[in-house]
């Protein structure tokens, strides 16, 4: 695993918590421009993963290391603002980056498809609103790395697939490097560099197209989820245009380059 | 006006000001109930600072301190719950504050004027000493609110963003801490947690930020101030009482008029 140039490099972290084991000896790297996507069953650690990663629990054994000065664009899995806490949208955004115009504000919520809700208060967002706020807040700090935990719950069809292409558009052309867990496995063969496959420890890493075919990834997933990931990796007959509508794609060649599949 | 009515009125402006931005973080972050503890405490100090021959205020300045460091550390033990730790601290301290009296045979200490607060016995020089205190805690809370908002929001998320979460906890356990001992001069031991929770419960309903929460706070609790001890002059009632009931009129009367939710 090439580490050096790394924003951050979670090696050998082992966790245990209440006697029982969270992770052993599990390692990942983000790079710039990469996207490092954790898939695995519930309860493999994925959050908690995630969580050491950015510091925020220390781990028992093994290092993190942080690229000094990085910063970081967190989507946590949830958030419950206390409805005792009045927040507005545009409040809840300023604070994560304090110095950043009200017209850009703006902006990015319009680029995560919410701009409707800038005026309201977080308490009265829609669980898919409150993810599309949360991850224009990420985007605000203009992060280096973002660390998103499952940033598609509770967002519609047609959203999840703009705001995949949106987190694979902030890697390609801005460079930010991104930690993603997901639970949706089309979409992590299809715009994800690596896959690390997690139950408490690492299965199996590396391009997606290798992992889907490594033994532990099929017998943590059923051989018939990867087969029928096989056939969609290599289905691109429509693609999503600018204004979200659908439409029908260049057929193109698949050259060595590719990294779709 | 008489002088002490208008030195009350100095003291109590005083506070209210202080409490209201403060009662916010109680109230958002359930904390009424750690204000309670550190209150029923403070009659240990009274006590122990009669029996030292030490300056009440000091006295219950400083075993606020200790309470509230204790209660600190003793809540990152995970084996017993919060409010069962404040259970034991508050109920175990106001006991030995009431024996250790019970011993001291030459005792000078008025025990109702403490349990339910002697506003009307404020000097110019308690006036003044008030003022400044105030003002220092106000600084010390605005030097930690950006990040204690967002810690309120999202613990992971404020420290995944660069605040420093554990010292902010901790810096506002200290300052409430203060805040009480401040507020039993007031309002009396029984009654101080009224003060933090009354004015900011009534601020919620009109607020769309913290910031505004804080301020409407800070206004009502200096109404209720205002009112109390008018209220008092008028019908000779108890001054800290007659306070809270004002803070109490306002609250029921806030929840009849229509709000933003």
């Amino acid at each position: 695993m090439a580490v050096d140039g790394a924003l951050i490099a979670v090696e050998k972290v082992s966790l245990t918590r209440s006697g029982s084991q969270i992770l052993s000896d599990v390692s990942l790297a983000v790079s710039p421009g990469r996207i490092v996507t954790i898939v695995g069953p519930n309860g493999a650690g994925k959050s908690t993963l995630v969580k050491v990663a950015l510091g925020l629990l220390p781990p028992d054994g093994g290092h993190v290391r942080r690229a000094a000065g990085l910063t970081i664009g967190y989507v946590p899995q949830s958030l419950a603002v206390e409805p005792t806490l009045p927040l507005s949208v545009r409040r809840f955004l300023a604070m994560a980056a304090p110095r950043s115009a009200r017209a850009e504000q703006g902006a990015v919520l319009e680029r995560v498809g919410a701009g409707h809700v800038l005026a309201r208060q977080v308490s009265q967002l829609s669980g898919g609103e409150l993810q599309r706020v949360m991850l224009a807040r990420a985007l605000l700090r203009r992060p280096q790395l973002l660390a998103l935990d499952e940033p598609v719950g509770g967002v519609d069809m047609a959203g999840q697939a703009e705001i995949y292409d949106l987190i694979a558009a902030l890697a390609r052309d801005e460079g930010a490097g991104v930690l993603m867990v997901s639970h949706d496995l089309h979409v992590v063969m299809a715009a994800t560099d690596e896959v690390v496959c997690l139950n408490r420890h690492v299965c199996c890493a590396g391009h997606p197209e290798a992992v889907s075919r490594h033994p532990e990834y099929l017998a943590l997933f059923g051989a018939k989820v990867a087969a029928s990931l096989a056939v969609y990796t290599h289905v691109h007959d429509h693609e999503h245009l600018a204004d979200g509508t659908v439409g029908h794609a260049q057929h193109h060649q698949h050259g060595p380059e590719c990294r779709h599949g | 006006m008489d002088e002490f009515l208008a030195r009350a009125l100095a003291g109590g402006l005083a506070l209210a000001l202080v409490a209201g931005p403060f009662g916010c973080f109680v109230v958002w972050r359930r904390m009424a109930y750690f204000g309670d503890t550190l209150a029923h405490a403070a009659l240990l100090g009274v006590v122990l600072g009669a029996l030292l021959n030490v300056d009440f205020g000091l006295g219950i300045a400083a075993l606020s301190l200790a309470v509230a460091l204790v209660l600190a550390f003793l809540q990152r033990r995970r084996d017993l719950a919060s409010d069962t730790v404040l259970g034991i601290v508050s109920h175990g301290a106001l006991a030995c504050g009431l024996v250790v009296l019970a011993l001291m045979h030459d005792a000078r200490v008025n025990v109702m004027g403490w349990l339910l607060g002697d506003i009307l016995s404020l000097d110019w020089t308690d006036v003044a000493v008030l003022w400044a205190g105030c003002a220092l805690l106000l600084a010390g809370l605005g030097a930690v609110w950006r990040t204690l908002v967002a810690m309120t929001v999202n613990e992971d998320l404020a420290a995944a963003e660069g605040h420093a979460v554990e010292r902010a906890r901790l810096i506002l356990m200290v300052l409430v801490a203060l805040v009480v001992a401040a507020a039993m001069k007031v309002v009396g031991i029984l009654l101080v947690t009224a003060l933090l929770v009354m004015p900011a419960a009534t601020a919620r309903k009109f607020a769309r930020t913290p910031e505004q929460m804080a301020a409407l706070a800070a206004l009502v609790g200096a109404a209720a101030v205002v009112l109390g001890l008018a209220g008092s002059w008028q019908f000779d009632t108890p001054a800290g009482p007659s306070v809270v009931v004002a803070a109490l009129a306002l609250f029921v009367a806030s929840r009849a008029v229509p709000g933003r939710g």
